[in-house]
């Protein structure tokens, strides 16, 4: 029972990845760029729901809600001031910058909040689901996660594949100047891609927070990175690939902190990446783009 | 005269010129100032690191600039060379009593094995590019930050002892553990000195400008600058991309031994992705495939959160305007044509000025 108690906990947390993931697949894959604020963004939506829950005493929805305003405005601005005027430069030009507005975004959440680490409440209040007898337990936070992030992949596969915004963002992602020969705003589109993507984080924040319930302006951190590994191993710009991928990862931490080594769990992660990208370059589920001479 | 001449229209000459002098100006300064003592104990302690910066920065750069390979992992290199310093050090202490010479051994150790390390991840590794590449380094800084968090290694009359557990780890009495799993090393021995750090700084810039002006170094020029067309005359494009590889990996081994040396206690959390993504942030805005460029920057953007410590909590917050500005001005075609355009729109308004004054006589 306890191996099916580690899947449980392991596509959890992985549920949590593949929500981020997401977010970053769409930016990487319409905008062309490593947003790497994108795990900082998770942090502020975090703070925002915990602010509106704790010291204006809304309810948790609600929170989820402003939380996601706040972020899609956050990601809108953000990619309006600091990345829309690099656009065509090259990326490590774009990278820095937004490896600028991640030290921004921690800096700023440490002058407002504080760097001492809060105490997230949980905002799921689902009664946890008790099988085979107390055996295996699935918290409410756990089924809402797998949950959210199922509904998010398959809205934004319905949304990139039938809507006119959608399909303006697969063409932009194919090609940036003949979408915009074709009449596609593109500034627009990119726009709207890092909206939904913020959108996505804030949620990712809650979610996660909700898992894990310690708040501090360098939670972001570090499932942002893995996240993005996990966009990679799916094979980047790909939805189900991010959704593949951040289950995946989350079941390889799980079981390699359970059954091999709690300490080695980073390393094992990473080198399995690593062997995943030699074989197959592109990820599980990215497309081989043959270069053109 | 026409000798200088000819030296001087030599750009190539000219500029290593430049950037040899402008280094041994900053080492002379500083250490005159230093023996004058008019540097306080804070700028004497930010010496040694900067020396290590400007290495690794000018190693990354190689890579980054130079080759045109993004990597995300160069503190990993650094992490390796840094406890493989540290252990060489202490191992040594009894075979070796002569400081700087035991110094220049553990620099060199941890040069080699960051070097062979580099070899040995770069065969499979490199044949990814761009962002692939970008994303495998930092799964390998982190892989490496991870298992030094994990090492254990100590010495007693035994010999030497390196374990991955705690549990493992019986020394005999009188025996010392030099590395203690994520605890880091401690007492260390403080060998680094600021004239050790301007040697490497020299071997450094000396291994990476004749390297980019050589036959090889245009050949890595070429890969960076068209792999297809570079491949289709003949380079070998494989074995040039590991060679720039392995050297950076080497060189970053070595400034990370000497960061090693030269404080009392170290863990391996210090070399964390954020501390590559440093030392790529001063290879960027100090203009890629410029090493006088990375020099300065990594100079200028170590002292600057430094010197901005009155500021507090507001520092780091300033430092990430200041690089998001800095970027803006120096990337974005708008803004740099704006900036172009400043001083002929203020030549204009003050010619209209003066033409407005003399109107009126």
């Amino acid at each position: 029972m306890k191996i099916l108690q580690y899947l449980v906990n392991g596509i959890s947390i992985g549920s949590v990845y593949a929500i981020i993931a997401l977010g970053y697949t769409m930016v990487y894959g319409i905008a062309k760029m490593l947003n790497f604020a994108h795990g900082d963004i998770i942090m502020v939506g975090a703070y925002i729901s915990f602010s509106v829950t704790n010291y204006l005493g809304l309810p948790a929805i609600l929170s989820v809600i402003i939380s996601m305003a706040v972020c899609t405005a956050l990601g809108v601005v953000i990619e309006g001031l600091a990345y829309r005027p690099l656009r065509g430069t090259p990326s490590l030009a774009v990278l820095i910058t937004a490896i600028g507005v991640s030290y921004f975004l921690q800096n700023a959440a440490q002058l407002i909040w504080s760097s001492s680490p809060k105490n997230f409440t949980s905002i799921v209040n689902l009664a946890p689901l008790t099988l085979f007898g107390g055996q295996l337990v699935i918290t409410g936070e756990v089924l809402t996660t797998v949950l959210v992030s199922i509904l998010v992949m398959v809205g934004l596969m319905l949304f990139t594949g039938k809507t006119r915004t959608g399909k303006a963002m697969r063409a932009v992602s194919e090609d940036r100047d003949a979408a915009q020969l074709m009449g596609i705003p593109v500034n627009r589109t990119i726009s709207i891609t890092f909206a939904i993507g913020s959108a996505l984080a804030a949620v990712a924040g809650v979610l996660l927070c909700s898992t894990v319930p310690t708040l501090q302006p360098t939670t972001g951190a570090m499932p942002g990175i893995r996240a993005f590994t996990a966009a990679v191993f799916g094979g980047i710009g790909s939805i189900p690939g991010a959704m593949l991928g951040g289950i995946l990862l989350g079941l390889i931490e799980t079981f390699s902190k359970a059954y091999i080594s709690p300490q080695f769990s980073d390393a094992i992660v990473f080198s399995v990446l690593i062997i995943i990208l030699l074989v197959k370059p592109a990820g599980l589920l990215g497309k081989q783009i043959q270069e053109k001479v | 005269m026409t000798a200088m001449k000819k030296f001087w229209n030599n750009k190539t000459l000219r500029s290593n010129t430049i950037t040899y002098a402008v280094v041994i100006l900053g080492f002379v300064i500083m250490q005159t100032l230093s023996s004058m003592g008019m540097l306080g104990s804070a700028v004497k302690g930010y010496l040694v690191p900067i020396c290590v910066y400007i290495v690794l920065a000018v190693s990354l750069n190689l890579l980054v600039g130079v080759c045109g390979e993004l990597s995300l992992g160069h503190a990993g290199f650094m992490g390796i060379g840094a406890f493989t310093g540290i252990v060489i050090a202490a191992v040594t202490a009894q075979l070796i009593p002569e400081g700087t010479v035991r110094l220049i051994v553990a620099m060199a150790a941890g040069g080699i094995l960051a070097g062979a390390v580099g070899f040995l991840v770069g065969i499979p590794v490199l044949r990814l590019r761009g962002d692939y590449l970008a994303i495998v380094t930092l799964a390998f800084g982190e892989i490496m930050k991870n298992l030094i968090n994990n090492m254990y290694v100590g010495i007693d009359e035994a010999g030497f002892h390196m374990v991955i557990s705690t549990e493992q780890m019986k020394l005999l009495p009188g025996g010392t553990m030099i590395i203690s799993g994520p605890l880091g090393a401690t007492s260390i021995q403080k060998l680094a000195t600021f004239p050790m750090g301007f040697a490497l700084i020299l071997v450094t810039l000396f291994v990476v400008l004749n390297l980019i002006h050589s036959k090889e170094g245009r050949a890595i020029k070429a890969v960076r600058d068209n792999r297809i067309a570079a491949e289709s005359v003949g380079i070998p494009v494989t074995a040039f991309r590991l060679k720039a590889f392995v050297v950076s990996a080497f060189l970053a081994g070595m400034a990370g031994a000497l960061f090693g040396l030269n404080f009392s206690s170290l863990t391996a959390s210090k070399f964390n992705f954020n501390t590559s993504i440093n030392i790529l942030v001063f290879v960027v805005l100090g203009g890629m495939g410029n090493i006088l460029g990375s020099v300065i920057s990594a100079t200028v953007l170590y002292v600057l959160p430094e010197a901005m410590r009155s500021l507090q909590d507001y520092r780091m917050i300033l430092y990430a305007v200041v690089l998001i500005v800095v970027m803006l001005c120096t990337w974005s075609p708008k803004i740099k044509n704006a900036i172009r355009a400043m001083p002929v729109l203020l030549r204009e308004r003050f010619r209209g000025r003066r033409k407005e004054a003399g109107s009126h006589e």
